[in-house]
């Protein structure tokens, strides 16, 4: 499965046009990663555990997008995009969208 | 004995957060600058590295795979600049003490994007984005965790032989 930010694959050709996939994943915060990240909030800086979390979600959404891009048959996704939203205070929602495709 | 409590009633009241206040400056802009002086090694050393933002490719590159690339970073202000960003905000104007945290998980997330990029054995990403996104549980009081997510995006690809097209 090759997945693409723009609207081909770099040196192959679309031949046939699936639809769009999409993949998402909620995650809330976990209480010791919070109170870990509240003491380096003191002294600012980067936020490992949040970093690691963000990535986990946003790979699980990505596979997520790709498994239904398969299921449709298709063996490419293109245009993907990513998207975060808030649902509650320590909840996020993170989604991937494209457009599974047939390459040559 | 009640000059003893009265004595720890005005360090809980003011030295305490004064004190927190001083931990956070001193720590927050070494951790700054020990940043900032990480970033600009890194960056020197990918100068060889294209990474753009065009969202077709230059016709010269003749490109053999391609992948989709990620890099992010979540990172939060120190107590003292967001004190000092929240007085801001009283009177309005331009927040400095942002600036520089914004612009260094950028270009974090950017250089991060770069370095997975070239660990595959890429040789260049094109049409790099850009997102930004606050922590749901950042708290307009200042309390919680006030933290941003940077996130650079792009699509990665390895050239089957460079500039052959325009040979």
């Amino acid at each position: 499965m090759i997945i693409s930010n723009t609207e081909s694959i770099p040196g192959r050709r679309i031949v046939e046009f699936y639809g769009v996939v999409t993949g998402n994943t909620v995650r809330a915060k976990h209480v010791g990663r919070d109170i870990m990240a509240g003491l380096k909030n003191i002294v600012g800086g980067e936020l490992k555990g949040y970093t690691e979390l963000l990535q986990d979600s946003r790979k699980e959404a990505t596979d997520r997008m790709t498994e239904q891009a398969q299921s449709m048959g298709a063996n490419a996704v293109v245009n993907v995009r990513f998207a975060t939203s808030s649902i509650s205070q320590g909840a996020a929602e993170l989604f991937a969208y494209g457009t599974a495709v047939r390459v040559e | 004995m009640e000059g003893n409590i009265e004595q720890i009633n005005l360090f809980l009241n003011f030295g305490l957060p004064f004190l927190i206040l001083m931990i956070a400056y001193f720590f927050g802009s070494y951790i700054e600058k020990r940043h900032f002086r990480s970033i600009r090694k890194r960056e020197a050393e990918l100068l060889d590295f294209p990474v753009v933002s065009f969202d077709t490719m230059p016709d010269d590159w003749n490109v053999s795979r391609s992948d989709m690339v990620t890099g992010s970073i979540v990172i939060s202000l120190d107590y003292f600049k967001r004190v000092i960003a929240g007085l801001r905000g009283l009177i309005g104007g331009r927040i400095k003490t942002y600036e520089p945290l914004l612009e260094r998980a950028r270009r974090e997330a950017l250089l991060r994007m770069s370095e997975e990029a070239r660990t595959q054995g890429y040789d260049a990403i094109f049409n790099v984005r850009l997102e930004t996104s606050r922590l749901a549980n950042a708290r307009r009081d200042g309390k919680g965790v006030a933290g941003v997510e940077m996130l650079a995006f792009g699509t990665a690809v390895k050239f089957a032989s460079r500039f052959a097209n325009s040979e």
